[in-house]
Order: C-alpha cells, then structure tokens, then sequence
C-alpha cells in the first residue's frame, strides 16, 4: 500500500458570485521517500489540492473524494486529530517565507512550539532540537540568529528557517508549495539542493509543486500536470519528460527556451487559462489546444490508465500526440 | 528608545506653545469679556479688576505674562471662580475624572476587545451578529443619552443606585457614569478589534501555525492577538486623553465635580485662564500618550524601530 493515496479529489469554493471549482478530480499515489512534482500555470489548483490534504482551506470550501494516508482517512478528520498529523507527521512549507513566518514573533518561539505542542518535550529541550535543526538547514550562527525576528534574516534565509521547522518532527511527508518562486534564482539551487540532501537524510517523501519544469526534472519521481483544476497527465518523470502524452504537457515543454539556439521570439501557448467560475463542459484546455476536435468542446473522456502508473486524460489517442 | 523620548520632548514644548498661542488669540478674539456680564458696576470698579487681571494692558503683553507663567506652573486665576487659581480648580476636579476615566479604560480593553475577538472567531454566526448588533447600538447612542437613561432606570426606577454625586468615589456613586462613559468607547472599540482579527487570521502565518498543528485557543493568543491589535491600540492612545479628561456630560448628569464641566463653562464665561489651562491639560496629555502609543508599537511590532 502506497503512503499516500489520493483518489479523485476535488475542491470547490461556495462563493456569492457562484462556485468555483478549484479542483476536479486529481488521484495519485506517493510511495515513501519518492518525490511527486505538481505542475500548472497559477490557478491551475495545484496549492488548494494540497491545501485539502492538510484541512488549510477558508471555511467556503467544499472538499469530496478519498486521501488515505498510511491507511488512514484525512479528509474532513475532526480538527483535533488533524492536528495530531499535521507537522508531527505531514510537514508543510509555503511560497513566500516573508509572509508565512509570523512577523510578530522570534523564529525560536515559532520553532519550540512546533516541538513542544507535538513532542511535549520542555522549551529548553526544543531550543537545544531547534537548534540543530538550523545547523542541519546551514543557518550560520544559528545560536545567535534564532532569538531574532524573520525580518531579520534573508529570503534564503527565511526558507531555510521554514524547511527547519517543517522538518522538526521528521514527518514522512514534506508538502512543498511553491517553496523557491519567491527567491532570488541562486538562491532557488541552493533551497532545492537542500530540500534533496534533506530528503536523504530523513527519508521524507515530498510533493512539490512548482511551475518550474527544470525543478521538476532535476528533483521528482512522478509529476502530476494539472490544468484547468483538472488533472492532464500523471507519469513518472522520466516517461513524462521522454514521451509526453498530452497536448499540454507538450505544449509546456515546447515553451522551455534552450539555451543552445538563437531564437527571435520565446515559444508560448497561446491565450489564457479557463475561468474557474464558468467551465466549458469539455476538456478545460480546448480553447488553447492546437490539436483540439469539436467534440472537445463539449465532453471529456474518463482518466486513460496505461502502462504501469501513468495516466492521462485527453479525448484523442496517444499517436494523435506525437 | 531613550534618544526617541528625548526627540518627543524637544518636539512637545514648541507643540504647547503653537497650541496656546492658537487658543490665546481665538479666545480674545471672540466677542465679550469675562466681566461684560457684570451690570451697573462703577467704571473705577471695573478699571480695578482689569487691572487685576491684567486684562488693561495690550494684549501682546497679557500675552507674554501669561507664557511667563505658565513656563513656571502657574496657571493664572480664575476669572470667574474668584477664590480659586486654574490650579486649584484642576486639581479638585482632574483626578475625580480621570479615577472614573481609568475605570472606563479598563473596561473598555477589556470588553472591547474581548468581545471583537469572540465576534471574529464566530464570524458571521450568532456570537458575531449579537456583538455587532449590541455594538452599533452603542456607537449611534451618545452618552447624552444614554447618561440620562441610565440615571432614569437604576436611580429613579429601579432605585438601586444613586442618581449622582461623588461622595469620596466610592463604588455605588461611579458605577453609573463608568457605564455612560465606557459603553461607546467599548462598542467602537470591539468593531475595530473584530475587523483587525479577523484581517490577521486570514493572513499567510496563520495558515503557517495551522498547518504546524497549533490548536486554535493557542493561535489566537500566541500568533493573532498582537498584530491584531496595533490598530486598537492606534485608537485607544488619543482615545485615552479623552476617556481621562472626562465629558461636560456625564459631569453634569450625574454632578461628578469632573474637570469636563470646565470646558464647557470656562467657554461661556469667557474665563480664559481656565480654558487656556483645561486645554493645556489635554494638550499636554494628548502628546504623552501619543509617545506612549509610539512606544507600545516597537513591543507590538517588532520590525518598528525608531
């Protein structure tokens, strides 16, 4: 059995314009260890998928479908038990560490509470913990660093801090949003660097989400593309990279520029992604699809399994692709 | 900080100057005197209390005098309580307002706030809809009449409390014109803190500290409450002077002997001593707890440093 098994999950937000679906239908499995990339535009529902696993969505939200997490249910878990898994077992880091750190409060206060709430061990003990925590994230000098404020350190810097406390319970699994698109490029190496020797060290399986298709390469095991709020394809990396079975996944890496060729205009996708209020009934990504057939526009077939763990979901055949 | 104290300082002394400057030439540039009322009084009589008053010479010189003055403590006397200085008048009536201005604060911190944070945690339920409700209420009800409702129902109706007088402070005579005073303030205050909190609660760090499995109780004290309420506090420092300094109407109302009374009379009877020293007072008042806000901010907000 998988860790963790997502199955047709979806999200939809009740809002007084209407309902906005998020999410609709993503289904994946993450072994221990392994690193799952989630990749789209923004807006594709790649955070709120997430977000619906750890129960951090607003009260407006609608959540439906099944996440087992090492056999255990997560969706709607009363609070209380959720919080019994969220950090001690399941980690999460944000987009912008500026923001998701708490500006009011000293970074050794926000690390201790983590192990103190979970742990239950004395504040002391979780400083001495926390500390090593930062050696292990590469804070210099945390000792003198980890009784200041986050508006006292770098970007970098502040990643690191929030990989640290992410890490402090040694959760089998590390949900990464995003955790490099609000830094500085040398600075995103160095963060996903970490992010993989951290990995090893403490065997965590991670879910990335990123829009960054080089991250995805160089760091995961099984990529999800989504679009739309619709799952496009699910592959491991390899195959995905190699023989992409969907018009967007293609369309995605057609847009990669390569630094060996002398081009006048960066390759796009035309026009913009779906407005999640009002959905076309069909295939969210029509509207940009080079190979879309009317009926495109009107229906959607079912998930495509093929081969062993790959999926897509996409009206034309495979060779049609190519 | 102790370089921040000494820069108010400096700022604060040319600050009460412009304000009595200000007030001293509005004042005499109002029509009528302290003694226009007085009829049928020999004009040698009069000439005596100008003299008296000082109220003979130009007024650059009255002006100068009373600076003089007030540069060494001394408020000057009354125009119109004659066996008393500004002085004297301040002190019998400041402390009894601001005995009952302290109590009203802490009331109002403690409601206040109190009750806004239970309304942004129960946001858009039945907890919320009461508080906002009791609220507005209480912010449309001026304690011109709520003053006179109160004395109506627990003194006159219901007999429970006298209907006014000071008697010392003591408990039974200061209920009633705590309340008066503290409602609005309460009601302003728990609207701002609700609609800061339930700003803070939807901020990215508080998603942080679920996410960490922090239970509720303890993100809310630990990681909302503080940033929450900086612009409670923003309010509540001006807002202190005021609740402090007492009102002409719940002096009246319920003849508390306040200094509020004076503002309103020093006024009418063109008792210029006393409203130059009333406003001195709430200047002077205004311009600490301003600095106090200031400072209250660096503990609030650790990344404000002055």
């Amino acid at each position: 059995m998988a860790m963790l098994e997502v199955n047709n999950l979806k999200v939809a937000f009740d809002t007084p314009d209407g309902t906005l679906q998020a999410v609709r239908g993503l289904s994946y499995r993450l072994e221990a260890g392994q690193t799952l990339g989630i990749v789209g535009e923004s807006g594709a529902g790649k955070s709120q998928g997430v977000f619906a696993l750890m129960g951090l969505l607003p009260d407006n939200a609608r959540v439906s479908g099944e996440v087992m997490f090492e056999g255990e249910e997560l969706l709607n878990l009363p609070e209380k038990q959720m919080n019994r898994i969220r950090a001690a077992r399941i980690g999460m880091i944000f987009q912008d560490p500026m923001t998701s750190l708490n500006p009011f409060m000293k970074v050794s206060d926000q690390l201790t509470e983590v192990l103190v709430q979970h742990k239950g061990i004395s504040r002391k003990q979780a400083l001495q913990e926390s500390l090593q925590m930062l050696d292990a994230v590469r804070i210099p000098e945390a000792r003198n660093r980890i009784h200041r404020y986050p508006h006292e350190f770098s970007g970098g810097m502040r990643q690191r801090v929030m990989i640290a406390m992410s890490l402090l319970c040694r959760p089998q699994l590390l949900i990464a949003d995003e955790p490099t698109t609000a830094l500085d490029v040398t600075v995103q190496a160095q963060v996903m660097a970490l992010l993989r020797e951290l990995q090893q060290e403490f065997s965590t399986a991670i879910i990335l989400i990123t829009h960054d298709l080089g991250v995805v390469a160089g760091s995961c095991d099984q990529t999800l593309v989504m679009y739309g709020g619709q799952m496009m394809e699910y592959a491991a990396t390899r195959d995905l990279f190699r023989d992409p079975s969907h018009p967007y996944t293609k369309g995605l890496m057609g847009a990669i520029p390569r630094i060996d060729e002398q081009i006048e205009e960066l390759v796009t996708i035309p026009g913009n992604p779906p407005n999640l209020m009002n959905l076309p009934p069909g295939c969210p990504f029509c509207d940009r699809c080079p190979v879309a057939e009317p009926r495109c526009y009107h229906e959607l077939d079912p998930p495509e399994h093929f081969e062993p763990d790959r999926i897509r979901v996409c009206n034309l055949p495979r060779e049609a692709i190519r | 900080m102790f370089s921040f104290i000494i820069r108010r300082l400096a700022v604060a002394v040319p600050t009460i100057l412009a304000l009595i400057t200000v007030s001293f030439v509005l004042m005499h540039a109002a029509p009528g005197g302290p003694f226009t009322n007085e009829r049928n009084v020999p004009e040698a009589v009069m000439e005596n209390i100008e003299a008296k008053y000082n109220l003979d010479k130009p007024l650059w010189q009255q002006y100068f005098i009373y600076v003089g003055n007030v540069a060494q403590g001394d408020l000057g006397p009354s125009f119109r309580y004659k066996d008393f200085t500004v002085n004297e008048l301040i002190e019998s009536s400041f402390p009894r307002s601001a005995y009952i201005g302290a109590w009203s604060f802490l009331f109002v911190v403690v409601f206040g706030v109190g009750l806004g944070i239970i309304a942004a945690l129960k946001q858009n339920r039945w907890p919320d809809y009461t508080v906002m409700t009791a609220a507005m209420t209480g912010v449309v009800f001026p304690n011109f009449v709520m003053a006179p409702l109160l004395v109506l129902l627990f003194a006159v109706t219901l007999r429970w409390l006298p209907a006014g007088g000071w008697e010392g402070g003591q408990v039974e005579y200061i209920v009633l014109p705590i309340i008066a005073m503290a409602t609005s303030y309460i009601a302003q205050v728990a609207r701002i803190t609700r609609s800061s909190m339930i700003e803070t609660m939807r901020s990215p760090f508080i998603r942080t500290a679920r996410a960490k499995g922090i239970p509720r109780h303890k993100i809310v004290l630990r990681h909302a409450l503080k940033p929450s309420l900086i612009p409670v506090v923003s309010y509540l420092g001006p807002a202190f002077v005021g609740i402090i300094t007492g009102s002409v109407i719940i002096d009246q109302v319920f003849s508390t002997g306040g200094i509020g009374q004076h503002f309103v009379n020093g006024a009418i009877n063109r008792d210029y001593s006393l409203i130059l020293g009333v406003t001195i007072l709430v200047g002077v008042l205004t311009i600490i707890f301003n600095a106090a806000v200031d400072i209250l901010y660096t503990w609030l907000d650790p990344r404000v440093r002055y």
